[in-house]
């Protein structure tokens, strides 16, 4: 559906640098990266609303690189909803009506199941300024909907909302992909939102695609120690390897598997790191002697650091299980980690 | 104990109060110096009324030419970034630098039959000497800039997603201009339009050498000071006060947002 071939935006500070990038008709593809990654720019250049240095964009089996934005039939949505503030909810709402053809005009009845969908029949005729954040970006979703795009654009649409609506429009924005069928591109910072309305997904960072894969697969298998991070991957080390042993700072891994070419890092994540004051037995494990070096209160769970001789490890522990290993007296304790939790990358 | 005013308070007080006397105490006897009848007798004095309303007449023009070729250009300088940017803003802004008397003849000296484009205008009948174009023309020379950076801080004041999000709803650039732009920044161009007209009306210097004739108000103040006296010039300068007083505060009027009024 859409196909970016070596894009490039060049502006005077930043750069988006030759991205590749194919999204599938009907997919929700998220592009995940950090404020000041480039997501917007990506994500305007593929509207036609920034200027393309080289490259090209593909829609449908069009190159669209050069095309106004107003011939690419698409929508967008923004995190500050960007309303029209001097038209009604449904003068915003029916604002690109008048641009449709003659031949596409079901739309009577389209925008009222529209208006319908999004709960906001009893607003149409508000004015937008006393509106709440939810009500905001679901008239400027309803916007964007209402002229039929074959693809939807979303910039961070959820950034701006409380917690509260933030979670209602999320799951606004998967029952509408679900019942549309169409393409959703949407930029965000944020992991979860990602892991729960996302299917596929690239990472950016400054200006380049770190990881295209499944958004399960990214939580599981990150492919450089910025995406590992990203996805709160607690436990990032360089490493060597020799055979299905990974070497830390002298101190040895034994993965599951001899790691296929070339690998640099070996990542765990803090949930997967346990921590007791007993030795556990060996089986599939590695064990290691530490001592507690720091604790984390964060709120639900308490991040833990142990220091071996070679390395830190962080963990994560619950009130309960932090109590009973009792860091204050404890002198030694023992850490241990499935070989089947070590991602290698 | 009641708490003592910081000394700064006072200085604020004392410097407004400064400030208004300054302006107004002139004003206000200049106002009332003039007897009823004289007052009488100047508006019933047909080159008193025709001054004046040349004043308005040609002032409003040069607003509304500001208008029309200054929107394009302030909306331009609004939205785009461009090598040489800062020089054509420095540019706009000279009219307001140079001396008024120099606007005239640096004008006069393309309108004579001795420069190319004088002889052009020339051809097409143009005059600028002593003519109310030649009046509107310096009126839009001197005004052009207020209009100009009045209408641009509007257009900047629309955040560019409005633009944006119009432009993927399939409207064109004219469209959006007119359906989003414009009814946003309208309130804006209009006093910039104020500004301009304001700036044009109290042009002296720069039009009384390019055309003592037709006399716009300011220069018969002036004719009628320096050949009859401070007595003679004041009723005419009361009047248009009072005309362009009252015509600003329907404008201002006409362009207050919606909330404010009362």
């Amino acid at each position: 559906m859409i196909q970016l071939n070596r894009l490039r935006i060049d502006l005077p500070r930043f750069s988006i640098q030759d991205i590749d990038l194919s999204i599938e008709k009907g997919q929700f593809f998220i592009l995940l990266g950090p404020t000041g990654a480039g997501k917007t720019l990506v994500l305007e250049a593929i509207m036609g609303l920034a200027p393309v240095t080289s490259g090209q964009i593909i829609v449908a089996g069009k190159d669209v690189t050069h095309l106004p934005p107003e011939k690419r039939g698409m929508g967008i949505v923004y995190q500050d909803y960007a309303l029209f503030p001097h038209l009604t909810v449904l003068k915003n709402i029916s604002y690109g009506l008048r641009y449709r053809k003659i031949d596409e005009q079901p739309t009577e009845k389209h925008l009222d199941r529209l208006i319908d969908q999004l709960n906001l029949s009893h607003l149409v005729d508000r004015s937008i300024h006393n509106l709440s954040g939810g009500e905001k970006q679901r008239v400027s979703l309803a916007r964007a909907l209402a002229v039929n795009p074959s693809v939807l654009l979303l910039d961070e649409p959820l950034s701006a909302l409380d917690p509260n609506f933030r979670e209602d429009l999320r799951q606004v924005l998967k029952k509408l992909h679900q019942e549309l069928r169409i393409t959703f591109l949407m930029v965000t910072h944020d992991f979860a939102e990602a892991l729960f309305l996302g299917e596929q997904m690239a990472i950016i960072n400054l200006g380049k695609i770190e990881q295209i894969d499944p958004v399960s697969r990214v939580f599981q298998q990150p492919a450089t120690p910025f995406v590992a991070e990203f996805v709160g991957m607690k436990n990032i080390f360089p490493a060597t390897f020799n055979k299905n042993r990974a070497i830390v700072d002298n101190l040895e891994l034994c993965l599951q598997a001899p790691p296929e070419g070339r690998k640099r890092y070996v990542g765990i994540r803090a949930e997967d790191v346990s921590i007791s004051k007993i030795r556990p037995s060996n089986n599939g494990l590695n064990v290691f002697k530490g001592k507690v070096s720091d604790i984390i209160d964060r709120g639900l769970y308490y991040e833990v650091s142990v220091s071996t001789e070679e390395v830190v490890f962080r963990a994560m522990l619950t009130k309960s299980a932090l109590f009973e290993i009792n860091p204050s007296e404890t002198k030694e304790i023992h850490i241990a980690i499935p070989s089947s939790a070590i991602h290698v990358f | 104990m009641r708490k003592r005013p910081d000394p700064f308070v006072w200085l604020t007080i004392f410097s407004t109060s400064i400030i208004l006397f300054f302006i107004l105490l002139p004003l206000v006897e200049m106002v009332a110096q003039p007897s009823f009848s004289s007052l009488k007798e100047a508006i019933t004095d047909r080159d008193v009324v025709n001054s004046i309303w040349l004043s308005i007449y040609a002032s409003g023009l040069a607003a509304i030419i500001s208008f029309v070729i200054g929107t394009p250009f302030a909306y331009l300088i609004a939205r785009k970034t461009f090598f040489g940017k800062k020089f054509i803003e420095s540019v706009v802004d000279l009219p307001i630098m140079i001396p008024h008397p120099v606007v005239g003849i640096a004008l006069l000296s393309v309108a004579g039959r001795d420069h190319w484009l004088g002889q052009f205008m020339h051809a097409f009948g143009i005059r600028i000497m002593g003519s109310v174009t030649g009046i509107v023309l310096v009126m839009v020379f001197v005004g052009l800039p207020f209009y100009i950076n009045t209408a641009k801080a509007g257009f900047e004041a629309i955040p560019k997603r409005l633009e944006k999000v119009s432009r993927s709803l399939g409207a064109s650039m004219t469209g959006t201009f007119f359906r989003i732009t414009f009814p946003l920044a309208w309130r804006s161009m209009l006093v910039g339009m104020i500004m301009c007209t304001a700036r044009a009306i109290s042009e002296f210097g720069a039009i009384v050498i390019v055309a003592y004739h037709p006399m716009i108000a300011p220069v018969m103040i002036y004719e009628r000071f320096t050949a009859y006296g401070l007595k003679y010039s004041q009723p005419v300068a009361v009047w248009l006060i009072l005309v362009s007083l009252l015509l600003f505060l329907l404008l201002r009027i006409v362009s207050l947002p919606k909330q404010a009024k009362v």
